[in-house]
């Protein structure tokens, strides 16, 4: 089964893109599973560190959570962004963050969480030591991001990819 | 335009609604890539676009075409989840780059960074207050205002 069908997930993803994009019908469905099995036999031969889910049902949460945040930072940032940079009530700057999280495609989907909320932009990865440099754009000098990164996406992510 | 005349009242209101919102999202990242004033301040005003920028059109997009067609039509769905893989990881890349640039005495740019040093002594979770231009003998701190 593996040896036939490497990245499963990606050949499933690849054949639901594939209907989405054409009208379903059994020839397109056959066409695009033709087209998936194939691209996930190419991508064996990059290997990619694949990606191991433990916990399924955690992903509608996580999904959840990560929505909530954008439309909220989405709010907050248009705000910085009208009332100007030079307004005394906003500070940015970096913050440097220890990570626990190891697993390299839990990684990934840290940094694309991180890089879409608006508000916080991933600098820098240092996987030798494994501290994240973010950028912040509206911080209060009080806030712990340690707890707040930790708590709402790192936690999750650990228990679903580790 | 003629198919416009089919659409009832209330899902024209809808639809310009969604529309409206994630278009006034997209104007105000690219107002704020003029306004906002460090490089670093600027990584963030795309993401405005990107986020829900796109969900919103492609939402309005979604609601107009599946009801003129009475079926079904999600594909800018798979817009949308390309946008979201690739945008932050171009973002991710420039504000790599940049740091390098920054770090770096010779390169030096007008962008204030910490140090690698400062980096690694400063505490976890917390704003780091030594922020240096490198190249430039003076202080001056990213943020504006007190």
């Amino acid at each position: 089964m593996s040896r036939y069908l490497p990245h499963p997930l990606l050949s499933l993803s690849l054949v639901v893109m594939w209907l989405l994009l054409t009208r379903f019908s059994l020839g397109h469905l056959l066409l695009g599973s033709v087209i998936a099995i194939g691209a996930g036999w190419v991508v064996e031969r990059v290997q990619p560190p694949k990606p191991r889910l433990r916990r399924w049902h955690l992903i509608p949460r996580l999904f959840f959570i990560v929505a909530y945040d954008i439309l909220r930072s989405n709010i907050a940032v248009a705000k910085v962004v009208l009332l100007g940079p030079d307004n005394p009530r906003y500070h940015s700057g970096f913050i440097r963050l220890d990570l626990k999280l190891r697993d390299p495609n839990a990684l990934a989907v840290l940094a694309i969480i991180v890089t879409s909320t608006p508000g916080t932009a991933w600098i820098e990865y240092n996987r030798e030591e494994d501290w994240l440099l973010l950028h912040v754009l509206d911080v209060f000098s009080e806030d712990d991001w340690q707890a707040l990164i930790h708590d709402r996406y790192e936690a999750l992510l650990m228990e679903i990819f580790e | 335009m003629n198919h416009l005349n089919d659409l009832p009242p209330w899902m024209a209101i809808l639809i310009a609604t969604f529309l409206i919102i994630g278009s006034t999202l997209a104007l105000l990242g690219s107002v704020g890539l003029v306004r906002l004033r460090s490089y670093y301040q600027r990584l963030h005003a795309p993401t405005l676009s990107y986020s829900y920028g796109t969900l919103m059109t492609i939402l309005s997009s979604i609601l107009m075409f599946s009801y003129l067609e009475t079926r079904p039509v999600v594909h800018e769905l798979v817009i949308g989840v390309f946008v979201m893989i690739t945008a932050p990881i171009t973002l991710l890349m420039l504000g790599r780059a940049a740091l390098r640039r920054d770090q770096d005495a010779k390169l030096a740019h007008e962008e204030a960074v910490p140090a690698r040093e400062t980096l690694r002594a400063s505490p976890a979770g917390k704003l780091i207050r030594d922020v240096k231009r490198s190249g430039h003998p003076e202080p001056s701190p990213d943020q504006p205002g007190p």
